[in-house]
């Protein structure tokens, strides 16, 4: 099993004439996405590379039956374009954009909240949901996931979550899927709901869950994992070193005063009875022997 | 991008928020001239972007035109904390009976608005925080909503701000709220917010964080722009489009993502070294990029190591390594560099990069061996 995506997930990719969605989105389908359409306004009855293109989110999903979004337009663009995903009915809406307004990410938030709430933003400013061997969709490179679990990986970091991948699958260690829910101050899913999901899905035995400084989800996501989680984790916070008050490279990445340090969240999540490494490589060895002390 | 108090105090301007009157001056002249068109007593204030100015001497009352040319000779110029003083705000000197704390931004954890209101205003505010929790009232709005002048009255009630200046502080929190919200603000933020003897309430300070990703919509940011100040390495970085932190120790490190960037700090930490800045060359690694991540680096003296640590998601390590051998011809390098390279077509790059390997171009295969290396080196020719 995955979490939130399989091998029958029919995607759709909005902004998929532009460069990024087209990259990407050809990049996807070839891993195997089952990637359907696209959508530009504007441009309906074109096609990408035998993808056909539509005006709008709701005639693609008419036309194709689509349940997922991958949304890769520029950031002016990107709020309004999530918000015509879910009004068209689109559960799961995966946008890598990067550099929305904090003031758009909260509107769409809060309407995602009040109006949709089946709907699932992952993101923004995220890498996107890789089922290794199912479905990819995002900018994840297929090549360094490797199938079968036991895994889940859930990140704030799109390199980091590469360099997670990388570490367990040079060590023959498969992953069930991974999940970027990425760098920015509000995002659409938080650590808790993944750690959920990976809780509920029985191919998952083990989770790798990558942080960074900046906010209280990890000390949230702490909590949760001591009160809910049964399966084993495995955490790297990233930061350490960073001094308060500067943003390191992602918004949401910044200590202010005493809160959001890293120490803070893996005293937090070392409490909470997770095992938690200092650096990735350490973070993909633990979990290597977690693994083989599994039942 | 964080605003000059009186490039804040202009901005409150704009939305209506009563601030005192005063101009900016670049010379002693100016300065006293400002100060005889608005009559004394003035406030002559350094514009740094650091907390702590008045304790440095930074901030300075004047009664009259003599006082003005004095105080304003000595405070330009004047270093604080590594910042010098190249201009000054002069504002007229307001009458204070007290002073209040007001601000708008966003609460991560709540994802909504949060404004915040206390009668204990003047001083540090995470002070408040810490020692007295129950000071500051807080209001939390969603973002679809707005904020209804009825919260606003219960929270200037709630903050035990004083009857007389209840009224004015609710009018100024309904345009602090615009200003945030309409000017695409991180943080709005008034300490103190003043009433005056006359029962007049308005703004003694101002700060404003700007969100720089909705400068698209903000043309009028550019003048602020190009005011900004502060670590040479940084300004040049930003206006080469890197993503770059100073800070102060000698491994200088190039990496691709954020989060990976941050991470090598960490490890080079770690094993005994220290990073002279945090560099997120993005996705899209190209020889430029690198080219000018190396030139940034190679600016600060005090780098005496190079650590470039790529993991090829997206990006292709063989063009990874490409790029690296020409941006070191390109910059003349000669701090020695290690490089790790993993992910796709690593093995390619560990081929390209081979016939070019010496004691100044060193590859490892792994992120901490390559950040022990940086480490090494640097605290050898460190010495």
């Amino acid at each position: 099993m995955s979490i939130f995506i399989d091998e029958n997930t029919k995607v759709i990719v909005q902004g998929l004439t532009g460069s990024q969605g087209r990259f990407h989105g050809l990049r996807n389908r070839d891993y195997g996405t089952k990637v359907v359409g696209g959508v530009t306004p504007g441009k309906g009855g074109e096609s990408v590379d035998g993808i056909p293109v539509f005006d709008t989110v709701a005639e693609a999903v008419a036309a194709t039956g689509a349940t997922a979004s991958f949304v890769a337009v520029p950031p002016r663009a990107a709020a309004a374009a999530i918000l015509q995903a879910a009004e068209a009915g689109i559960a799961l809406i995966v946008c890598i954009t990067e550099h929305i307004p904090a003031k758009d990410e909260a509107v769409v938030y809060a309407r995602l909240k009040r109006d949709f709430p089946g709907t699932r933003l992952l993101g923004p400013n995220c890498p996107g949901l890789i089922s290794p061997g199912k479905c990819n969709i995002g900018i994840t490179a297929g090549e360094i996931a490797l199938a079968g679990g036991p895994v889940g990986i859930v990140s704030r970091s799109g390199t980091l979550t590469y360099q997670a991948l990388h570490e367990l699958s040079q060590q023959g260690v498969g992953q069930t899927t991974c999940v970027g829910i990425g760098g920015d101050p509000v995002p659409g899913t938080n650590f808790i709901d993944v750690l959920e999901a990976f809780e509920a899905d029985p191919e998952t035995r083990a989770v790798i869950m990558i942080g960074e400084i900046g906010g209280a989800e990890e000390e949230r996501a702490a909590e949760y994992i001591r009160d809910h989680m049964t399966k084993p984790v495995v955490a790297y916070i990233a930061g350490v070193t960073a001094p308060p008050g500067r943003k390191m490279g992602h918004a949401g990445a910044i200590v202010s005063g005493s809160q959001g340090t890293a120490q803070a969240k893996m005293d937090a999540l070392a409490a909470a009875g997770v095992i938690v490494a200092k650096n990735p490589t350490e973070a993909g060895e633990k979990m290597v022997e977690v693994v083989r002390g599994l039942p | 991008m964080d605003l000059f108090e009186y490039q804040g105090k202009q901005y409150f301007s704009k939305y209506g928020i009563p601030v005192s009157l005063g101009d900016i001056a670049d010379t002693v002249d100016e300065a006293v001239a400002v100060a005889d068109r608005i009559g004394y007593p003035v406030v002559v204030k350094a514009q740094v972007q650091v907390g702590g100015r008045g304790k440095a001497g930074g901030v300075k009352l004047a009664s009259n035109h003599e006082e003005a040319r004095l105080h304003a000779t000595n405070i330009l110029g004047l270093d604080i904390k590594g910042h010098v003083v190249h201009r000054l705000w002069i504002e007229h000197a307001s009458e204070i009976s007290r002073e209040y704390y007001a601000s708008f931004t966003l609460d991560r954890g709540a994802k909504a608005h949060l404004c915040m209101l206390s009668a204990k205003g003047g001083v540090d505010i995470e002070q408040v925080v810490e020692e007295d929790p129950e000071a500051i009232a807080r209001l939390y709005i969603n973002p679809l909503d707005g904020v209804a002048r009825a919260d606003l009255e219960r929270l200037v009630v709630e903050a035990a701000i004083d009857e007389e200046a209840r009224a004015g502080t609710v009018e100024i929190l309904e345009r602090l709220y615009t200003c945030y919200i309409e000017g695409d603000a991180d943080l709005v933020e008034i300490n103190p917010l003043i009433l005056t003897p006359e029962g007049k309430v308005h703004a003694l300070d101002a700060k404003v964080t700007l969100d720089d990703d909705a400068a698209f919509r903000h043309p009028e940011w550019e003048e602020f722009a190009l005011s900004q100040e502060g670590d040479p390495r940084e300004i040049m970085a930003r206006e080469k489009g890197l993503n770059y932190v100073g800070l102060e120790g000698s491994v200088g490190i190039i990496a691709n993502g954020a989060g990976l960037a941050m991470s090598t700090l960490d490890v080079v930490n770690q094993v005994g070294g220290s990073a002279a800045n945090f560099l997120d060359c993005g996705g899209g690694a190209d020889a430029d990029l690198l080219a000018d991540a190396l030139e940034v680096i190679n600016s600060d003296a005090a780098v005496k190591a190079i650590l470039i640590n790529i993991f090829g998601g997206i990006v292709r390590c063989d063009e990874v390594a490409k790029g690296v051998l020409i941006a070191i011809d390109r910059v003349g390098l000669t701090t020695p560099i290690v490089i790790r390279l993993d992910g796709t077509n690593a093995p390619l790059a560990r081929e390209i990069l081979a016939p070019h390997l010496s004691d100044r171009i060193i590859m490892e295969t792994t992120m901490i061996g390559a950040a022990r290396r940086a480490a090494e080196i640097a605290n050898e020719r460190s010495k």
